[in-house]
């Protein structure tokens, strides 16, 4: 099982995040440097929510935004290396939707579950696969740790 | 001009974040990047040569297919395209 190390305080602020914004589903970018063990998250950058139509249960960050947050990774030597988002009062598995509308293909996707406006569980899934048809999230370890090492 | 590749596509690109291009216009651009990386056709088109509906592309910082050319649209050196897939899901049943 692959294994997504990250700090306490990059921990903190994605289920932070979506308290703060519950009953809504936050997202963010992860921004990180590949390892040989792996990605080690340097950051969460949190984004705007686009679907204001349905921010209770749909997330979507908008391209134009993206393109702002991969210019910032490559200011700070890092690379895009996952995202994150809540599910308010569901919980932190993947749905269909979830995997419908992901295409960071080897990428680490985040959830935190929120419930009555509280981060209860926060879980993390690799993309698998090397093409849209063969795609499947796989369960990741989460390793809060103080440092890269 | 320089592409930039996000993170999943580096695969086909040797590991390289950034490919440096010669062209005119975009499409010229991408038809540049795919002689050089081939492997990375079928992630940006469909079988018909679209663009696939998940990328996004982006010339500095305007999405290509809200310009007036399009992929038609002329280029500049100091010009940089951006490939972003889309992001978006959500714990709602499809």
């Amino acid at each position: 099982m692959s294994e997504l190390r990250l700090s306490r305080a990059v921990y903190d602020t994605i289920r932070a995040h979506g308290e703060e914004t519950y009953p809504h589903e936050c997202c963010g970018a992860l921004l990180g440097r590949s390892t040989p063990d792996g990605w080690w998250i340097e950051a969460a950058i949190r984004a705007g929510n686009t679907r204001t139509d349905s921010a209770h249960n749909r997330y979507e960050i908008s391209p134009a935004e993206l393109v702002k947050i991969e210019r910032e990774s490559r200011r700070r030597g890092l690379s895009i290396a996952g995202f994150y988002h809540s599910h308010p009062d569901h919980p932190t598995q993947w749905s269909e939707t979830d995997l419908a509308e992901a295409h960071w293909l080897g990428c680490s996707y985040v959830i935190t579950a929120v419930a009555n406006g509280k981060a209860v569980a926060t879980n993390s899934f690799r993309l698998a696969g090397d093409t849209e048809e063969n795609k499947r999230f796989e369960p990741e370890l989460i390793a809060v740790k103080d440092s890269a090492s | 001009m320089t592409i930039f590749i996000p993170t999943p596509l580096r695969t086909f690109t040797a590991g390289k974040d950034a490919v440096e291009v010669n062209a005119a216009t975009i499409a010229g651009a991408l038809d540049e990047l795919i002689l050089a990386y081939p492997g990375l056709r079928k992630h940006l088109f469909t079988s018909e040569g679209k663009v696939r509906a998940f990328v996004n592309i982006y010339l500095n910082d305007e999405d290509v297919r809200y310009l007036p050319a399009k992929e038609a649209t002329e280029v500049s050196p100091a010009d940089t395209l951006s490939i972003i897939p889309s992001i978006a899901g959500g714990c709602q049943p499809r």
